[in-house]
């Protein structure tokens, strides 16, 4: 019934040597939700399209149960396929719609029944004999859904089925979908460049970033051992603070890893997580901190594993159940590339199938934009744009919410090393220390 | 504050004075512009209508030279030419034939260039682009260049006096068109409704045959208008390749009341008037489909 997906160093190359999807290997085992979570145009759709037959493969393999699957005919492969904008087809009504499947598999015996049921399930009975144009969008995707369903397909596949929808809606429908597919048990890809998405729907998260897979891990592990410094700055809002470091390992006295104006003294004795960044002494690293990692206290209430430290108040978001502070505290942030791609529309016109023409090519960046402006109420890109050149605040602090200080106070900071993460010149993580490493003992 | 603004707004009202001339509002218009608008109007109407009432006035009158005066008519209207056409000469055969080659091209014609204009639209293969350009090019010969070639190929193909023939040849003048046309209007089908098709079971030409065709209807119904009025009023080839006279069509039919010696002005009205009916009541049948939207709500746009 529901099947094993496994991708093996599968590849997609189009023409002009563009590479959407290099080496990508990932196996999804029977009844897992996974998640492919990137930017726009990071070719997780691909991955997704490839799974589904709608793309062809340039290089590697793609099994399911175990069978080699290339070439198989998206027919053939007996999956469900979750469209972003819905894709309905709109000269039937949403009873055939979401019996169409059903008809095509030959089994109409059972059509009338199986309509009825899955039309239960989604709340969809009032609309069955209406047509997708008279319906509003959440209904349409839950028609799109019930078409995937009535079929009882050996695996979903969804594209970014929740970004063409406001944002209340797009929560109940997460919901939705979360209890849908656990009541069904199949097999699931979901393909999302939220975050929060990822990380509320998928039992495993698969990071991509242009193209090249980072990390696939369950939620908790991708966001407390990020692979590096990409998955740490794409999951988890607010964006964790990335800052320019360099670590100093004198021959006596303690190690510390200098932040601008600021240094944090390592404990003594080492932690093992600090241990390997003794070897990288002198070279420029990148710290991430998470904003519930730092809070504004004074020195003397410090825990076990609190460093002190200090920062200027630069600006202050209320939200409620908590206050966000924006500090200076003289440190350079790290600039992550690819954080939201370039390429987007370049990929989109590619996935369409037609050339890249200079017409076209407008015409895809007016829709593009227009859907940007529908799809937008969404969370905020986790790359807030003043922070990199305008004004200094490089820290954002998670605090209570009735916490006041005034805009442009001298705050003391208190740093937890336990949460501190720290990656090298190329992004990868060395503390905490990776896993698979041979302990270094002294 | 509310108190504020009512007695402020009170006096306001009072001291507008009565609107005099005021500016036309949207949407509507002054009478001198609405005056030159509707004489435009009506002069073109009259200039779209004429012909064709003239033609329609003048097969009343029994007598060849009628149309010289056709003030006369009224005197001696009379249903005559009609008689005559449908009763002493081949008119249903040709009428038969014209419907043959017409249905004929317009199914033919449409399904080739759907077909077509599917796979430009959403198949990449090469020499993609030169096809297009192929089917433009061919619209740039004036067809009478193609009459003799096409002439010696149905003979030697012994084809000539059939309606296959001229089906085929009518086919070659409205095909470009008509795949060009289609192809646009696949291109405003979203390909996501191909790909969902083809996801849940459907072949490539169970795409295009369930999922395609009938979202296309609007321009389906553009492409058989074209086609089939394209052979209905043809000439030429039907004048080369089709010989004996119970092979002719109407358009064919309708040159023998006129030649060198005899014009019978009175029948040759009477006949066009009978071969304009079945073009109006095609054009009746589809129009319904002409009417563009069945797309909305496929997708989110």
């Amino acid at each position: 019934m529901t099947r094993a997906i496994t991708l093996n160093h599968v590849s997609k190359t189009y023409p002009h040597n563009i590479h959407a999807v290099q080496d990508f290997s990932l196996d999804v085992t029977p009844g897992e939700f996974v998640v492919l979570l990137g930017p726009s145009g990071c070719g997780k759709s691909t991955v997704l399209r490839m799974i589904a037959g709608l793309e062809e493969i340039t290089s590697g393999e793609l099994l399911l149960d175990g069978e080699w699957a290339n070439d198989r005919t998206p027919a053939e492969r007996g999956m469900a396929m979750i469209f972003q904008s819905f894709a309905l087809y709109p000269h039937m009504t949403n009873r055939d719609n979401i019996a169409f499947p059903l008809k095509l598999s030959g089994r109409r015996d059972e059509m009338d029944a199986r309509v009825e049921a899955t039309a239960r399930m989604l709340g969809l009975q009032d609309q069955l004999d209406r047509y997708p144009g008279q319906i509003s969008g959440g209904e349409r995707q839950r028609v799109a859904m019930g078409r995937a369903m009535s079929r009882r397909p050996t695996a979903f596949l969804m594209d970014e089925p929740l970004s063409n929808l406001d944002a209340k809606l797009r929560n109940r429908l997460r919901t939705e979908i979360s209890q849908i597919t656990r009541e069904l048990g199949v097999t699931t890809v979901y393909v999302t460049h939220d975050q929060a998405e990822a990380m509320s729907l998928g039992d495993r998260v698969a990071v991509i970033r242009d193209g090249v897979l980072q990390q696939v891990d369950d939620p908790r592990t991708t966001y407390a051992r990020p692979a590096n410094v990409f998955v740490a700055a794409f999951i988890g809002t607010p964006r964790i603070n990335l800052l320019e470091a360099v670590v100093h390992a004198p021959l006596t006295g303690r190690m510390s890893i200098e932040l601008g104006r600021q240094r944090l003294q390592l404990p003594d004795p080492l932690s093992p997580d600090h241990q390997l960044l003794r070897i990288q002494q002198g070279r420029p690293v990148i710290v991430g901190l998470r904003s519930e990692a730092i809070r504004i206290d004074h020195p003397g209430n410090a825990r076990p594993g609190e460093v002190p430290a200090s920062g200027v108040v630069e600006h202050l978001e209320y939200q409620g159940h908590e206050g966000l502070v924006h500090l200076d505290t003289g440190s350079r942030p790290a600039v992550i590339p690819d954080l939201e791609s370039a390429r987007k529309a370049a990929a989109d016109a590619d996935r369409n199938g037609r050339g890249t023409r200079p017409l076209t090519r407008l015409r895809h960046l007016a829709s593009a934009r227009r859907t940007a402006a529908v799809t937008d109420p969404g969370p905020p890109p986790p790359y807030p744009p003043d922070t990199p050149n305008l004004g200094k605040g490089d820290l954002i602090v998670r605090t209570r919410p009735d916490l006041h200080v005034r805009t442009g106070a001298h705050v003391p900071l208190l740093i937890d090393l336990d949460q501190l993460y720290v990656f090298d010149h190329r992004g990868r993580r060395i503390c905490p220390m990776p896993e698979g490493l041979p302990g270094l003992e002294y | 504050m509310t108190q504020n603004t009512l007695t402020a707004s009170a006096p306001a009202e009072d001291a507008a004075p009565p609107a005099v001339k005021r500016a036309p509002r949207r949407g509507e218009r002054r009478t001198g512009t609405s005056l030159v608008l509707h004489l435009t109007l009506i002069v073109a109407s009259v200039i779209a209508v004429f012909p064709v009432a003239w033609i329609a006035w003048v097969s009343f009158g029994p007598d060849k030279t009628d149309f010289l005066h056709p003030g006369d008519i009224a005197d001696k209207f009379s249903l005559s030419n009609y008689s005559t056409v449908l009763g002493d000469t081949e008119f249903t055969q040709w009428f038969l034939n014209s419907m043959i080659v017409g249905l004929g091209t317009c199914a033919l014609g449409v399904f080739v260039s759907a077909s077509a204009g599917y796979a430009v639209s959403r198949m990449r293969f090469p020499g993609h682009r030169p096809l297009m350009w192929t089917f433009l090019v061919t619209q740039m010969f004036p067809i009478a260049i193609l009459i003799v070639p096409l002439y010696n190929l149905a003979a030697n193909l012994g084809l000539l006096d059939t309606y296959w023939i001229l089906i085929l040849a009518n086919c070659t003048t409205a095909f470009p068109y008509c795949a060009f046309l289609l192809k646009g209007y696949f291109d405003t089908i979203p390909v996501e409704i191909d790909e969902a098709g083809r996801v849940d079971g459907l072949t490539p030409f169970g795409t295009f045959y369930r999922l395609v065709l009938p979202l296309a209807r609007p321009g389906l119904a553009v492409a058989a208008f074209y086609t089939f009025l394209t052979a209905w009023g043809e000439f030429a080839f039907a004048s080369v390749l089709m010989l004996s006279e119970d092979k002719y069509t109407l358009p064919i039919g309708l040159a023998t009341f006129v030649s060198e010696h005899d014009q019978q002005w009175n029948l040759m009205a009477a006949t066009g008037v009978l071969i304009g009916i079945p073009a109006a009541v095609f054009f009746y049948l589809i129009q319904r489909h002409l009417v563009a939207g069945l797309t909305a709500g496929a997708s989110k746009s």
